[in-house]
């Protein structure tokens, strides 16, 4: 393998895109799982505000994924998205209800209760339909001369469901801790409150997804348990649980912005344990980054757009998150 | 064997139905941003508050048109995945990287700044402001830009080569993107989300000084959709000419099916004016006819001979019907566009544009023509391409996903349960919004949206930071 190899570079940038994905959508996603939660009127307003600016570019991280994968790994794009059509879909759909909600709730206040319902449900089937998605990749993908050949329910597992309700876990713990962030008074009360049960909801699933996955397959557990890779990869878990201790103790103490960071840290460690089963397959169990590349043709034109242009968008991102720092009313922005 | 097609059609009926839906909110929103940035600029130029006004009036409705560009344009990009999976392996070396420079020069772009605009005005302040609104206008039409690539890409392709996998291999990056048929397309759709949206607001503007001739917003805005489309209007029909030269070049066959010719005319094709294309006959029923005109649209002679679809095997007709009427509907209304063009010249000429009644009606009803002529001109030119994806070289039966019929059924009744409840509620709202008249001090989508009832009267409101010094 070269020094310089452009599927690797490009599997990093793909997971960076998802990384920025799941936790970027992750807590707006998670605030549409905690709607219920929250009693109508200001909390729900304020909780809304406080990611209507936002929402729209994080959902565009989703999508330089899915392109960049069309673009950098077609096969495997082809392959993962038609075995996996109806959590695809079922995910598109939500992901269609509750992003009409931001603007139609607030044009129809008489049937606000229903949108409010269709932002909450979008986001719960959204984030259960992406953890399942996840999970079923990780069992693995059957393929045939590059085209899928398993049965139209294949991903439907108790291990899918399990990733599915984990994630969903997880983002409305990201949720409750960047309202805690953007929040004050009782909806901030409420937010530790939750924060807490969906701390230990979020750790308990992260044991057990970690805990079935090297059951799987042998190539897991290998990746995991193997010497001296072990000293290696048992760093992981080790990392989550400070990661753990530091969120319980700034919960305890009810930091502002320290439950957020803990959260994506334990967030960013998962990814990572993620990758360290994975790599260097796309579509386990057969392909890997190479057998799925495009042309290194693609991947040359697309890199310096990727090195020039990722920057440029991480620094206005930022600037807009900036320009709608502090605490959200519930009167919405002025 | 059936199975499969049956799952085919069921596929391209999902895609044509959903990117029909995606592409009316593009065809709005792309227009809209320019215009919403030409009035922000009039404000900042002349101070004048009708224009401030106009501004805050369209961002409301900007905010739904874009909300529900975006949503269905996300399910777009996944679904050449989960249905044109074996489309996706094979062409993604060439269109993925398209796709993907769009979404990293244009969809970060538009969402990036999309907040500080429907939100931020008293963050920012104005200047900021207003970059921020023409970075989203920037963003839309960079959007066009990459797609319309990408998609003219599979009409006319260019610059690559085919691997050992079957897969399509770029060659020369230049000839890929600006293929043969993509300066043509990129002008013709553009020039139509002006044209579209340039009518809407002609349409809110007539609607509203049938009933009140001195609201000052409603004029301006008026006066100012009548005179794009006065401009645009022959323009778009000058490109759409040259465009559908540029089509006989490269797929002469789907000029055959736009002009219904059936057989070859060694000696000076006629103009089908209307007629029944009866495909199984391979003949043009009830035609009505000009003789030799069509030689001379497309060759600029008389006699000059034009080949018929009897020159093409059976195999690669496209669907004549529907290929030679939706052309029709959109030439149609372009005509219809010059006509209302023409009109509001007059009146203008006449010092009547804000009485004369019979032009507000004309305008209100043309109000959704540029919807229909641009999911016609769509229609014309996806249909026209079949049976293949890859024009010539793949075809639209080896693209399908190995799905089967029953998935892509209920696929598709979903999308279109989803796609009726929630756009339907949507254009309801746009229609609520649009019937309001737009009024002095006009609220922004962050100022209107409730709860200030509540009793606290935060300190912005009182002081009106938006309004230029002297205003209010
Ligand atoms: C000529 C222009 C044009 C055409 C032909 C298409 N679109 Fe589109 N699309 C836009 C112009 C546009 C836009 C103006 O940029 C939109 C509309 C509203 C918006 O938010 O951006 C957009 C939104 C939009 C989004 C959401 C972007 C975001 O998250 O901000 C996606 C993923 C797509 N589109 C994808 C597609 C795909 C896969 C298409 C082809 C099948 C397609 N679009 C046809
Ligand atoms: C928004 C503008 C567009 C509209 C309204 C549109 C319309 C359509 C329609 C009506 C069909 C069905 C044709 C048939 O099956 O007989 C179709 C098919 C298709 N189009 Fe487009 N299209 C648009 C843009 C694009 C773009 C930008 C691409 C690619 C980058 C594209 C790729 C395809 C593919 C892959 C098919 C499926 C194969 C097929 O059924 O023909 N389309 N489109
Ligand atoms: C009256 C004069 C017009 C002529 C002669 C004309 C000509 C054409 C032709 C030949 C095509 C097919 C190109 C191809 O696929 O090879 C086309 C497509 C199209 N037309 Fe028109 N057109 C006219 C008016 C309009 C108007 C008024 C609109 C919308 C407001 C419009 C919107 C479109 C769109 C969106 C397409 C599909 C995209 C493309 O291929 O450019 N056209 N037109």
């Amino acid at each position: 393998m070269p020094a310089f190899d452009l599927p690797t570079v490009w599997a990093f940038i793909i997971a960076f895109a998802i990384f920025a994905y799941v936790v970027m959508d992750g807590f707006d996603l998670g605030i549409g799982i905690l709607f219920p939660t929250l009693p109508a009127g200001r909390e729900r307003d304020s909780a809304m505000n406080s990611i209507a600016p936002v929402w729209d570019g994080n959902e565009t991280w989703l999508v330089l994924g899915g392109g960049g994968l069309l673009a950098a790994f077609p096969l495997a794009y082809a392959t993962i998205l038609s075995a996996l059509y109806a959590p695809i879909v079922a995910m598109l759909l939500a992901l269609i209800f509750r992003g009409v909600a931001f603007e139609f709730r607030w044009r129809d206040p008489r049937h606000r209760a229903a949108w409010d319902a269709a932002f909450s449900l979008g986001s719960v089937v959204a984030a259960l339909a992406q953890g399942i998605t996840l999970g079923a990749l990780l069992q693995g993908i059957a393929v045939d001369s590059r085209v899928y050949v398993g049965g139209w329910f294949d991903w439907l597992t108790p291990f899918s469901v399990l990733v599915g309700v984990s994630l969903a876990c997880g983002y409305a713990l990201l949720g409750a801790t960047w309202l805690i962030m953007k929040s004050e008074g009782t909806l901030q009360d409420r937010c530790y409150r939750l924060a807490f049960g969906l701390a230990i909801g979020t750790i308990v699933a992260i044991a057990a997804v970690s805990a079935a996955t090297p059951l799987l397959s042998d190539l897991y557990w290998k990746r995991w348990f193997a010497w001296p890779q072990v000293l290696f990869t048992a760093q992981v878990p080790l990392l989550v649980a400070i990661a753990t201790a530091v969120l319980f103790a700034s919960l305890a103490r009810r930091h502002h912005v320290t439950p957020f960071l803990a959260t994506l840290i334990v967030f960013t460690l998962s990814l990572a344990g993620l990758g360290v089963s994975l790599f260097p397959y796309v579509v386990p169990p057969d392909i890997s980054i190479w057998d799925a590349a495009a042309p290194s043709a693609s991947l040359a034109f697309m890199l310096p757009g990727v090195l020039v242009l990722v920057p440029i968008i991480l620094a206005y991102t930022a600037w807009s998150y900036w320009v709608f720092r502090g605490k959200t009313g519930h009167e919405g922005y002025h | 064997m059936l199975e499969s097609l049956d799952a085919t059609l069921l596929a391209r009926l999902q895609f044509a139905f959903t990117v029909s839906f995606h592409f009316i909110f593009p065809s709005f929103s792309i227009g809209l941003a320019s215009y919403l940035a030409v009035l922000e600029a009039l404000w900042l130029w002349t101070g004048r508050h009708v224009y401030i006004d106009l501004f805050r009036y369209w961002l409301k409705i900007f905010a739904l048109v874009f909300g529900m560009g975006v949503v269905s344009g996300i399910v777009m990009s996944y679904q050449f995945g989960t249905n044109w999976s074996v489309f996706s392996d094979k062409a993604g070396p060439v269109i993925g990287p398209l796709m993907a420079y769009e979404v990293l020069t244009a969809f970060f772009l538009e969402a990036g700044f999309l907040g500080v605009m429907l939100f931020g005005m008293n963050r920012v302040g104005r200047g900021l402001h207003f970059v921020a609104t023409l970075a989203v206008a920037v963003g839309t039409f960079i959007s066009a830009f990459w797609i319309l690539s990408a998609n003219s890409w599979m009409h006319t392709p260019a610059g690559f080569a085919t691997s050992d996998a079957g897969q399509f291999v770029p060659v020369d990056w230049l000839a890929i993107i600006f293929n043969p048929s993509f300066p043509y397309r990129l002008v013709h759709t553009v020039l139509a989300a002006y044209l579209t949206t340039a009518l809407v607001v002609g349409a809110v503007g007539a609607w509203h000084l049938l009933r009140e001739r001195a609201n000052e917003g409603v004029r301006t805005m008026f006066s100012m959709a009548m005179g794009m489309i006065t401009v645009v209007a022959p323009l778009q029909i000058l490109a759409g000419d040259q465009h559908g030269l540029n089509t006989l070049e490269h797929q002469p066959v789907k000029v055959m099916a736009m002009e219904g010719h059936f057989r070859s005319y060694p000696d000076g094709a006629p103009l089908v004016l209307l007629g029944w294309p009866d495909q199984a006959a391979g003949e043009m029923r009830y035609a009505i006819e000009i003789p030799k005109a069509s030689s001379l649209i497309l060759k600029h002679a008389l006699d000059a001979p034009l080949q018929g679809l009897d020159s093409v095997e059976r195999k690669d007709w496209p669907p004549v019907a529907i290929v030679f009427w939706s052309f029709r509907i959109m030439v149609g209304m372009g005509l219809l566009m010059l006509a209302l063009a023409a009109f509001s010249l007059l009146a203008r000429l006449k010092r009547r544009l804000f009485d004369w009644k019979l032009l507000h009606l004309c305008a209100l009803a043309m109000g959704p023509a540029g919807f229909v002529a641009v999911i016609a001109g769509w229609v014309t030119t996806e249909v026209g391409r079949q049976p293949f994806t890859v024009h010539g070289l793949l075809r639209t039966a080896d693209s399908v996903s190995p799905l089967q019929a029953p998935a892509v059924a209920a696929s598709l009744a979903a999308f279109v349960v989803v796609y009726f409840i929630v756009f339907g509620a949507g254009v309801y709202y746009i229609l609520r919004l649009m019937s309001q008249s737009p009024h002095r001090g006009e609220a922004g989508p962050e100022r209107d949206q409730p709860v200030r009832a509540a009793g606290i009267t935060p300190a912005p409101a009182i002081a009106d930071p938006v309004a230029p010094k002297g205003g209010i």
